[in-house]
């Protein structure tokens, strides 16, 4: 059957829908066995999906159209960057099952419905073709990512859920306004036509700071971060990877879709704001990632400081700018979930997410350091690694706005360096002076099979991100074409023949040898 | 598929099957794995250069496979094979061969050995990536590679805190030159739109005269960006300011020393100034500033290692110094004797290291210089190594004839300052003879202090370990200890590097550094810019000049000889006479302490600042808290308000009333 007939993504949303109904009313091993299968089904759906895309296709394809209650329409469909988020939803799932597979022990079933509730708001986010969809699909993502945290999590779990909660749903209220207005405006909630729709420039203004306040906080950036370290501390395992993996990637996504194609003139007036708060993220949350005491909250903090380089990516109005921000995106998603995972191996056996219990872990778990190095190494964006491929290229098109910007968020790859070389001395290195870490058996077969994907992955994005640019390629290029005349001119503007700085180039032979030189 | 594909990703393979294969071969299949693939490697580089010293090779690319396409942004893995490749794929390969060889001997006890033989394997891989880039991404996904196999190496021994503390050190503070590097290929990328290096230097003549914004400056556009990319090659080549690296990298094992600290990764530095010299060419500004901190590294480095203790410790500043040198060669615009020193380096400096590490596996572990002595007789093969390396390295060699390989890429780099037209060659030229003058001391002194007079081993500790007798219960001097030579894998590395310390400056020097003896048909198949006009008149400076540099060897010599050979007391005299000095050199002129005052403490106290205080203290407490406890005081008004009584109601009523009363009024 051809992919393009099949309601492929409204079984995607369904699969794990159903999965997620039946494991209410079976025993904890078989919703196990249910949401496992489930999500590697849904995977394999999302594969057909990434094959059957073409990337030099229509825009939107596998679209749906439905008319649902009222104003809102069931109206489905993706470009390039929904796909490439959708695969990083469906490939994290099964790893996420698998990492609950013993840690979750009391209401097995619950737990793993809301998980499988989650995948299929998360796919329905970066599916939605409609506005008010979009925002249930969006706002709804909230409730179990609640549950998670607030039953299933560490002792401070209620006031973690809880500011988890107040933050996200104040902006998403302004945002909910914003979009009200804007359906009134353009008389339909369709994004195709929104996308394409030119809102008066002094609006823009209000609509894009509406839309910012919900994505700034989804994102997290500073000075609206702080729920995040607490979110990752009390949640499960499992919870951080996807809040980490996928959740974090619904701001950047916003931006990206709506913020940004539909407001060119308001984010153009927003840059600085933007690039501001940006560069302080880096310095402030990489400065605080150095000093914690405990892991998950050491890798949410440096989550806060890759994200500030998404953020600046995206509002570069260049296609290395949005292209580099989205790969961070995948590679983020894909990196912090393998940390938050290697934080899960050792915290399943000595329940303690404080650094200095363990140390030496070389030596007792051998393949564990190894894959915490290379995604440590991966953190750090060494190139090989996804890491560098989107760093480099949402940092080399931020040269072409802000030289300003683009040194202070390069910064980023010293201090990145610091704390994560810093976290894996503590836990991987040393002599092993805590009888019990040093006491842990090395990662079982079950730890290799979540850990072994996800490194594969990071190393063929970073060796060959090409399976990642080529289906964003082109619909970067459509919202760069459309946001091209608010462009910012950036700072870096040359000046053909500028005798104030003569002092500092080649004198007379100097230029001779120069242009002999280039014979070569 | 040709033979460069093979040089380049054999070492890979043979990297990750002894790395992740290590459990199911053993150790000694890893080793004879990495090994064989390191000297197929070395055996089919060989060919290439000689190619290139024969003019039968012509530069070309080699394919790989598609990387990154963004925009116009384009750059693919292929490798680059020219002349300048070419010295650098010899000296890879071949020193990394015989360091693969020599540590079968000297890790002999360790348990970790296929990790090691991994690591420098991969090491390799990550080098010949570099030198091989024909854009400036790859460069830097080479650059970051050796970085990274260099932190693994350091810390090799990852149980010693001071081994995690200099991995870390040599990382971080690379990643300080990294980030000038990134700006460069920023910078270079909005200039020319691409980031291939010829593409590059072609276009480069183009833009001198142009200036660029920066930072909210206006500065000129050429030398921005070499002085950028300089700042890259600063910190991988630990010259002064990112230099503090370098020494602490010594805690790893000397093999490691050897290759990577000594004869490879630290001249990446030179290797890109080189491999961009027509670039570099465009600015004055950026040249002088290579000159100016290359030279003042030199000496820098030069009067650090006159007074340190440790063995490893001294060849380490000698190798800052001798980097200094081929800086401030560039900086003169003589690029081919930065190159021919980078060359003649790599065999006497790893030859150097390694005999160092034959002493000290002879001194079970003992590396400070003031527990050895008399070691000459016990270890010859070793110390005739240590002096061919010493001859070299010191330049011995007389004027018109020939000598040693230092002797002509040292001497020709002085020269070269000499001649050179740049604004500050005259101090480069002043700083390379008295840099000759400390290099021939603190050589020969370690020479004395290690080889020649009385066994002093009893009073160091590994020794007294290991023979398991304290300074009191001893009967001499040498503790009853027994120094062995080493085994022939190791020796067999240093007879090699030893020839090449010998024969290399005399066989080569013509296609390194004369123009119509080879120089110019070799260098013209690369991107290195060959001055001619600066070659000719590196030759014919006047005689004086050309002495300089063999007294002042001399006299370092003579120096060191009647301080520690003639004399018992003259060091410690000395010391105490200039007693503030001494400390100012002893303490690495406290580079290490300034920036520990100036940066870490700071990100330390800053971190603990914006944490307790900025997220805790000001953002919670304003933002959730802060809206949690309103919402509770809105809670208990709104419960006191509903007090039930009609009046309070009606009083809530006739407020709201006339508070929409006015509202309107005021629209109105």
């Amino acid at each position: 059957m051809n992919a393009a007939d099949f309601p492929i993504l409204s079984v995607m949303l369904a699969v794990p829908m159903l999965a997620a109904i039946a494991c209410l009313f079976v025993r904890a091993e078989m919703a196990r066995i249910i949401a496992l299968t489930a999500t590697l089904f849904n995977l394999l759906l999302g594969v057909w999906l990434w094959i059957s895309y073409n990337p030099a296709g229509a825009q939107w394809q596998f679209t749906e159209s439905a008319s649902l209650f009222g104003p809102i329409g069931w109206k489905l469909g993706i470009d390039g960057i929904s796909l490439t988020l959708i695969m990083l939803s469906v490939f994290l799932m099964p790893i996420c099952i698998g990492a609950s597979w013993r840690s979750i022990t009391s209401r097995v079933g619950e737990y793993m419905a809301a998980f499988l509730l989650m995948e299929t708001l998360m796919i329905g986010v970066f599916a939605a073709q409609d506005l008010m969809l979009f925002y249930i699909f969006f706002e709804a993502g909230l409730i179990p990512m609640y549950l998670i945290i607030g039953i299933w999590g560490g002792a401070e779990r209620i006031y973690a859920s809880y500011k988890f909660f107040l933050y996200t749903l104040l902006g998403s209220l302004m945002m909910l306004i914003a979009m009200l207005w804007m359906i009134q405006f353009a008389g339909t909630a369709d994004i195709p036509t929104l996308l394409n729709t030119d809102f008066p420039v002094d609006v823009q203004k209000w609509l894009w700071l509406a839309f910012f306040a919900s994505f700034a906080v989804k994102m997290p950036m500073w000075p609206v971060h702080t729920w995040l370290p607490d979110a990752h501390v009390q949640a499960p395992t499992a919870g951080s990877v996807i809040l980490a993996g996928v959740l974090l990637k619904m701001g950047g996504y916003g931006f990206l879709r709506f913020s940004i194609p539909m407001f060119p003139e308001a984010s153009a007036d927003f840059i600085p704001l933007v690039f501001g708060l940006s560069m302080v993220a880096v310095v402030y949350t990489s400065l605080v990632a150095l000093v914690q005491n405990d892991m998950k909250k050491l890798i949410a903090y440096s989550s806060v400081a890759h994200m500030a380089i998404v953020t600046v990516g995206l509002f570069t109005f260049n296609q290395q700018g949005i292209e580099g921000a989205i790969i961070v995106m995948l590679s983020h998603g894909l990196v912090s979930g393998a940390l938050f995972l290697c934080v899960g191996v050792i915290y399943d056996r000595l329940h303690t997410r404080e650094i200095s219990r363990y140390g030496g872990l070389s030596i007792n778990m051998p393949k564990y350091a190894l894959l915490f190095m290379l995604f440590t190494m991966a953190s750090v964006g060494l190139p090989g690694t996804s890491g560098f491929v989107g760093e480099f290229l949402a940092l080399a098109g931020a040269y072409k706005v802000s030289t300003w910007a683009t040194l202070i968020a390069t910064t980023g790859i010293i201090l990145g360096a610091g704390y994560m070389l810093y976290l894996y001395r503590r836990i991987a290195f040393g002599a092993q002076i805590n009888a019990d870490a040093a006491a842990m058996p090395d990662m079982d077969g079950r730890e290799m099979w979540l850990l072994a994907p996800i490194a594969a992955a990071v190393i063929w994005m970073g060796v060959y991100p090409e399976t990642f640019l080529a289906p964003i390629r082109r619909d970067v290029a459509t919202i760069v074409a459309r946001i091209e005349r608010a462009a910012p001119a950036g700072d870096s503007k040359l000046n053909a023949k500028d005798p104030t700085t003569a002092k500092y180039r080649v004198g007379g032979h100097g230029s001779e040898k120069a242009a002999e030189g280039s014979q070569h | 598929m040709t033979s460069i594909h093979i040089i380049v990703f054999l070492p890979l393979l043979a990297a990750l099957v002894a790395g992740l294969g290590q459990r199911f071969i053993g150790a000694l299949a890893a080793k004879t794995i990495t090994t064989a693939g390191l000297f197929t490697a070395a055996l089919l580089s060989w060919p290439i250069f000689i190619g290139f010293l024969s003019g039968t090779e012509t530069p070309y690319v080699a394919p790989v496979m598609q990387w990154v396409q963004s925009g116009d942004l384009t750059f693919d893995w292929e490798l680059r094979v020219d002349s300048l490749t070419a010295v650098m794929l010899v000296v890879i390969t071949t020193v990394s061969a015989l360091v693969h060889l020599y540590s079968w001997g000297y890790m002999e006890e360790d348990p970790d050995q296929p990790r090691f033989f991994a690591y420098l394997s991969l090491f390799t891989f990550a080098m010949l990536m570099l030198v091989t880039a024909n854009n400036l991404v790859q460069m830097f996904f080479g650059w970051e590679g050796v970085g990274l196999a260099s932190y693994l190496l350091i810390g090799f021994w990852y149980k010693k805190p001071s081994a995690n503390a200099a991995a870390i050190k040599a990382f971080v503070v690379n990643r300080v030159g990294d980030l000038g590097f990134m700006l460069g290929i920023f910078g270079v990328f909005w200039l020319f739109g691409t980031v291939s290096i010829p593409e590059i230097l072609a276009a480069a003549p183009e833009k001198v005269g142009s200036s660029i914004g920066f930072l909210g400056y206006r500065v000129d556009t050429m030398s921005l960006l070499c002085v950028l990319l300089f700042i890259g090659a600063m910190g991988k080549s630990a010259q002064l300011g990112l230099h503090t690296w370098l020494p602490d990298a010594m805690e790893g094992p000397t093999p490691v020393s050897a290759l990577i600290h000594a004869a490879t990764m630290v001249t990446a530095g030179v290797f890109m100034v080189c491999r961009l010299s027509p670039l570099f060419e465009t600015s004055q500004f950026a040249l002088n500033m290579i000159m100016i901190v290359g030279a003042t590294t030199a000496i820098f480095a030069a009067t650090v290692g006159l007074v340190q203790n440790d063995i490893k410790r001294v060849i380490a500043y000698s190798t800052c110094s001798q980097l200094g040198y081929m800086f401030f060669a560039a900086g003169a615009g003589a690029y081919s004797a930065a190159m021919f020193h980078l060359f003649t380096h790599a065999f006497f400096k790893a030859l150097l290291f390694l005999g160092a590490g034959s002493v000290i596996h002879a001194m079970h572990h003992e590396q400070d210089m003031r527990y050895y002595g008399g070691l000459r007789k016990h270890i010859p093969l070793t110390f005739w190594a240590m002096m061919a390396g010493t001859l070299a390295i010191t330049g011995v060699g007389i004027v018109g004839i020939g000598g040693f390989a230092g002797f002509h890429s040292k001497d020709a780099i002085i020269e070269a300052a000499y001649a050179s037209t740049s604004t500050y060659h005259m101090y480069g030229f002043a700083v390379g003879v008295i840099a000759a003058l400390l290099t021939s001391f603190y050589s020969w002194r370690l020479m004395f202090l290690t080889f020649f007079g009385k066994p002093r081993w009893i009073e160091s500790e590994h020794i007294q370990h290991s023979v398991h007798k304290t300074p009191e219960t001893a009967t001499d001097s040498t503790g009853g200890y027994h120094p062995h030579e080493s085994p022939w894998t190791m020796l067999v590395p240093l007879g090699v590097l030893a020839v090449g310390a010998v024969l290399a400056g005399y066989v080569f020097k013509y296609d390194f550094i004369y123009a119509e003896e080879g120089g110019t048909e070799f260098w013209a198949a690369s991107t290195l810019y060959f001055n001619t006009h600066l070659i000719h008149a590196m030759h014919e400076v006047p005689l004086w000049v050309k002495l300089a540099s063999t007294v002042a060897m001399m006299t370092g010599l003579v120096t060191a000889y009647l301080m520690y050979q003639r004399s018992d007391d003259a060091p410690q005299r000395l010391s105490a006479m200039f007693a503030p000095i001494y400390r100012f050199f002893l303490n690495k002129w406290y580079f290490d302490e300034l920036y520990n005052l100036i940066f870490i403490r700071p990100a330390f106290w800053f971190g603990r600042l914006f944490w307790k205080q900025g997220d805790v203290g000001i953002i919670d407490r304003f933002g959730p808290n802060g809206s949690a406890a309103v919402v509770a005081f809105g809670s208990r008004m709104a419960v006191r308000m509903q007090s039930g009584y009609l009046y309070s109601y009606a009083l809530v009523m006739l407020l709201g009333l006339v508070a929409a009363v006015s509202w309107m009024m005021v629209q109105a």
